[in-house]
């Protein structure tokens, strides 16, 4: 628009003012600092964890170089990554557990009045009670393992999904609301066609929070269940190798856990903006 | 030349009929006061009125959205399903949805599959103008053309009524004329009957053939100005005397409305 403007009026070339050069600098900056930036800060802290270990001869049982906790990973490989599916199924299912339960409550919600009155307050309990705390109660009177890993997860990822979508569902725009009584329809295609996709970008929001949260809540219950053997994930393995002194197997277990968060969340975020990138203002680029 | 809505007004079947309707809120505040009135078929009435005069009240009371305190809303020959089409200030559109799905929403309600009423939906757009985007988002269009596409969906069916509150207000002034136009020519083409909410003089008098004047505290209606020009009307028409007459005339009774209690 304005280079067309001045291209009217002024000869070729088109010259940039200043601060077209100023912004177009800062793209180009943006640009590569988002990648380079953190990179070099990784590769910083690696020299320099590195190295603080090399110069004070720290022991590897209290602080294992990056170097040996790599080999760790490497030598260790089979039995962490047949615990980290261990723990990944049960934050999949938990996390699957948490979507029917979070989305089908919320619908409850939005269409019963009573039992919304009746049974928020305890949801609400529920997800502020420390799971740590209601942890080894669940496994005194539920038997399978799994079964209880699954619900400490399920307690703790599915609050975000529940109260999020109960949000999403009730903030449809009031017009097209009146809209949809005028043209009389029933309930369940307000449902189906107005509320929940006006509680999508809403329920994907909450899906993100609680994938991290589904982890983190079976994470912290295999601590508390504590038992090991086959089938045990990778807390158990943090645990086992801190009892065992085996710090750099330590690591290795946290790196896996951390780098798995990161997947879970990077692979949400894009699922939603797949979902909502042809209509939703959080997923459009603004073109100036 | 037999179309009913083009006979002359007090020739044309009614609609609706309001009968002495009052609406109050919490049982102290008046909207509407003894409002009667009768809506034939092809009208085109614009309510007009200073802010707080009952006119949204009466037309969410006409869209049955809320119940009338007394008196009472009277379909002729009973209420049925292809009563109403609505357009509202903002555009209303489902922004998840295509403009084809947003125009298809009003068969969609009543279970009809896209693909058997796929001819209807395209001809309301290709009607307003849009048929070109009909895949498109409504985030991709402007204003007007959202707009467009609220007045396609409103009118895809057919209904026996249009109610329009305030639609173009937040457009301005070159888009409003426009749409103002084309919507004169959509009336022609398809022959709707209309109740359009303003407070906008000259809107109201290019629009319509019958003003209803409303005036405030209590909402209440204090004259009705006839518009004689004929349809279709056209640039020529808003600059010609007998517009600025006519003009003149329904600001008097605005003034009225308002002055009594200003």
């Amino acid at each position: 628009m304005s280079l067309s403007d001045t291209s009217a009026t002024t000869p070729e070339p088109v010259a940039l003012d200043a601060e077209d050069l100023r912004r177009l600098r800062l793209q180009r900056f943006d640009r590569f600092g988002k990648w380079l930036l953190p990179l070099a800060v990784l590769i910083l802290t690696i020299i320099g964890w590195d190295r603080l270990v090399v110069w004070n001869n720290i022991p590897h049982y209290i602080l294992p170089g990056p170097g040996l906790v790599w080999t760790t990973l490497i030598t260790d490989w089979a039995m962490l990554f047949e615990a980290l599916l261990v723990t990944l199924q049960i934050t999949m299912m938990a996390l699957a557990v948490a979507v029917i339960g979070g989305v089908g409550l919320a619908v409850l919600f939005t269409q019963s009045r009573l039992v919304e009155m009746s049974f928020y307050p305890y949801a609400v309990i529920l997800q502020v009670t420390p799971i740590v705390a209601i942890a080894p109660l669940i496994f005194i009177y539920v038997d399978s393992r799994t079964a209880g890993l699954l619900m400490c997860a399920w307690l703790v990822a599915f609050f975000p999904v529940l109260s999020n979508t109960t949000l999403g569902l009730n903030s449809a725009d009031h017009n097209l609301r009146d809209l949809f009584r005028i043209y009389g329809a029933t309930r369940w295609q307000t449902l189906r066609y107005l509320r929940l996709p006006s509680a999508l970008p809403y329920f994907l929001g909450g899906l993100r929070i609680a994938g991290g949260l589904a982890l983190i809540g079976a994470v912290v219950a295999e601590y508390v269940a504590g038992t090991g053997g086959i089938g045990s994930g990778l807390a158990f393995r943090i645990l086992e190798a801190g009892y065992r002194l085996n710090i750099p197997r330590m690591f290795a277990a946290l790196l896996l856990i951390a780098v798995t968060g990161v997947v879970i969340f990077a692979g949400l975020s894009f699922l939603s903006h797949m979902l909502l990138r042809k209509w939703h203002e959080s997923a459009i680029k603004r073109e100036t | 030349m037999s179309r009913p809505d083009r006979a002359p007004l007090g020739q044309r079947p009614p609609v609706l009929e309001m009968i002495g309707v009052d609406k109050t809120f919490n049982g102290d505040v008046v909207a509407l006061q003894a409002m009667n009135l009768t809506v034939n078929h092809g009208d085109f009435i614009s309510l007009l009125g200073p802010s707080g005069c009952g006119k949204s009240t009466a037309l969410r009371l006409i869209a049955g959205l809320s119940l009338p305190s007394r008196g009472k809303i009277a379909w002729a020959g009973g209420q049925g399903e292809n009563d109403l089409g609505v357009v509202f200030q903002e555009p209303t559109l489902m922004p998840w949805a295509t403009v084809a799905e947003n125009v298809w929403l009003p068969f969609r309600l009543r279970g009809q599959p896209y693909v058997a009423v796929r001819d209807e939906v395209l001809e309301a757009l290709k009607l307003v103008g849009l048929e070109k985007f009909q895949n498109a988002y409504p985030r991709e269009l402007s204003g007007g053309m959202k707009m467009r596409v609220s007045i396609a969906r409103a009118m895809v069916t057919k209904p026996r009524l249009i109610l329009m509150d305030e639609p173009f207000a937040a457009l301005d002034e070159i888009t409003r004329f426009r749409l103002n136009n084309d919507l004169l020519k959509l009336k022609e083409a398809i022959g709707c009957t209309v109740i359009f909410v303003t407070h906008s003089v000259f809107e109201s008098v290019f629009l319509s053939d019958r003003i209803v004047v409303m005036a405030a505290r209590p909402g209440r209606v204090i004259r009705e100005v006839t518009v004689p020009a004929p349809y279709p009307r056209d640039e020529e028409f808003r600059t010609s005397a007998e517009y600025a007459a006519l003009c003149r005339e329904a600001s008097s009774a605005l003034h009225q409305a308002m002055g009594e209690h200003a």
